[in-house]
């Protein structure tokens, strides 16, 4: 980047940057050179970052006030809503919060999706979202049961009754990740510690996923390379920050919302009745943001399957730098893949809303076919549509679009400039 | 390393650190996994007895044991006719109603859905037997899986009668 040359002006700057180069770290984030053409939907990485920092502080909170017990867990958590200053909010928080970071992932995944950004060079910084996302999945199921009310029992029951779909070994795997013979308070208190763990390599991952981005530096809505730095980017900061700040208090409004006005609305009733090992609730079923994923698990009708199929449908995003094999990376000049990306959202959407059905008749046809297009996009549409699918010309440079005159001039040059390349 | 010669024993003092080291680390992860599994408190509660006299045919209750419900039901006798002429060749896990109720009247079992762990509710579903509410299995009046994603029966775990009220289970 461009910050090779950087020397603090203070002469005590210099002696500790010699030391310890953490001005010169500071120096490339701010003056970190972004495309000028970033849209809204790039502003996310910050509203997650800032997801992060919120659930790490006030999961802190709580810890101080929660007992990870299963004959007490419910009532501190009811302690912490009632007795505790400002607990409810702190809790409500937190709670809301996770389903916030989810909300705040999906749309920066969408966004990576749309533009390509998953594309060369940007694999790594990819594989290192998904592996993320993983573990919020993880973070966000095992907080879900700290709670212990009926949805936390039962969820962790059929969760980590996934396990026992493992051919041979999968009913001492359950017993070892249980401590028992059913979910207990062994269980709960290795899901307590787990999830105070799990932020942090959150953390850690989120450093090498920043990290990764900063080499290649930012994909952009025209999804192509910088021409020249001086025209096509702006610096971090001022730019980018005031715009990411400006979403994020956006962002903060729906948060508020939520927290304020409807703060159980995502959540279940059931959870406010303690755990009992001897009732189901009637209809189990998973926190929204993982009910796509439960709606692959059921169509199928098979336990192994259905836990593979559903793995799948997730580790099958780590392949997609590979399995999309059209080089133009933003759905702007792909005029089949945009309409194939907007029935993906759909069928996604579908998912998610059979999810929270219960597994039966019209349903469960709709989740199969669902289902089977979800797989059908990632291992058949895409492979073959990079090879056939006639993009539109791309422009010659990010600025160009907005200062080239002509668009059909931009456009012809670009045809030029591409048959020159072959 | 010099190039493609025969192993020499530095080469083997390698090979020999890195077994070791791999050998002490796994011993010393063991532990660390072990501890998970059930402990010696956990695995005390082995057994429990149960006064089963108050049931009258058709009843059931619900008893915990090992921290999982065991379903106890006095079957009535269509309960049990019904069970017993199921062709063997239609069930999805092949059991006789014979091998499941060693008492035709008694039926002991485990009240865990073999898919994902729900209790499934009793006298619901197509077979007139159990039907799990979470991903729609369905099982008849031997306990047995007839339709849905449920892979085995529902479990009979060990136990006998110590008298003629009194089942042990465990």
């Amino acid at each position: 980047m461009s910050d090779h040359n950087y020397t603090p002006s203070s002469k005590f700057g210099k002696w500790f940057n010699d030391r310890l180069p953490l001005l010169t770290l500071a120096n490339h984030l701010t003056d970190y050179p972004t495309p000028k053409n970033l849209n809204y939907w790039w502003t996310f990485g910050g509203i997650l970052t800032f997801c992060l920092i919120t659930q790490i502080i006030t999961g802190l909170v709580l810890a101080m006030h929660y007992i990870a017990h299963a004959d007490l867990a419910f009532s501190s958590v009811e302690h912490i809503m009632r007795d505790v200053n400002y607990g409810w909010l702190i809790r409500y928080i937190h709670a809301n919060g996770a389903s916030m970071f989810f909300l705040a992932v999906y749309i920066h995944i969408f966004r990576s999706l749309f533009y390509g950004s998953y594309k060369a060079p940007r694999e790594i910084i990819w594989i290192l979202g998904i592996m993320i996302y993983l573990l919020m999945m993880a973070a966000a199921f095992m907080g879900y049961v700290l709670p212990w009310g009926q949805m936390s029992f039962w969820g962790a029951t059929v969760i980590t009754n996934l396990f026992s779909a493992i051919p041979l070994v999968g009913e001492s795997i359950t017993t070892w990740l249980w401590g028992g013979y059913s979910v207990d308070n062994p269980t709960l208190t290795r899901f307590f510690t787990l999830h105070y763990l799990i932020p942090f390599l959150i953390l850690g991952l989120v450093v090498l996923h920043i990290w990764a981005l900063h080499v290649p530096g930012n994909n952009n809505p025209v999804g192509i390379d910088i021409q020249k730095p001086s025209k096509d980017t702006v610096p971090f900061h001022p730019y980018i920050v005031i715009k990411d700040l400006f979403a994020l208090l956006l962002f903060m409004i729906v948060f508020a919302f939520f927290v304020f006005y409807s703060p159980n609305i995502l959540g279940h009733a059931d959870n406010y009745i303690e755990a009992n090992p001897l009732v189901t609730p009637a209809h189990i079923v998973p926190e929204w943001y993982l009910l796509p994923f439960y709606a692959i698990l059921r169509s199928i009708p098979d336990k192994l399957l259905g836990v593979v199929a559903m793995l799948s449908a997730i580790f099958i995003l780590a392949a997609l730098p590979w399995l999309d094999t059209s080089k133009v990376r933003s759905a702007v000049f792909r005029p089949l893949y945009k309409q194939f990306y907007w029935i993906l959202v759909i069928d996604v959407l579908i998912l998610g809303y059979v999810g929270a059905m219960p597994a039966e008749g019209l349903y469960l046809l709709i989740a199969r076919v669902a289902t089977a297009y979800y797989f059908l996009h990632f291992l058949l549409i895409l492979p073959i549509l990079g090879k056939i699918e006639k993009t539109t010309p791309l422009p010659l440079s990010i600025t160009s679009p907005v200062l080239g005159g002509s668009a059909d001039l931009v456009m012809a040059k670009s045809i030029d400039v591409r048959k020159e390349k072959l | 390393m010099s190039d493609k010669e025969k192993p020499n024993r530095r080469d083997f003092i390698f090979t020999a650190t890195a077994a070791v080291g791999a050998v002490g680390a796994g011993a010393a992860a063991w532990p660390l996994i072990d501890q998970m599994n059930p402990d010696a408190s956990v695995k005390a509660l082995a057994s429990t007895e149960v006064d089963v006299s108050s049931l009258q045919p058709g009843q059931s209750i619900t008893v915990l044991w090992r921290g999982k419900p065991v379903f106890i039901k006095r079957r009535t006798e269509n309960e049990i006719s019904e069970a017993r002429n199921v062709k063997i060749s239609d069930l999805k896990h092949p059991e006789k109603d014979e091998d499941r109720a060693l008492n035709p009247e008694w039926l002991v079992m485990l009240g865990v859905c073999t898919h994902l762990g729900c209790v499934p509710l009793a006298d619901k579903g197509e077979y007139g037997g159990w039907f799990c509410p979470c991903h729609g299995s369905h099982y008849d009046t031997a306990g047995r899986i007839r339709k849905g994603p449920a892979p085995t029966n529902l479990e009979i775990p060990k136990y006998e009668f110590v008298n003629s009220n009194t089942i042990k289970i465990g």
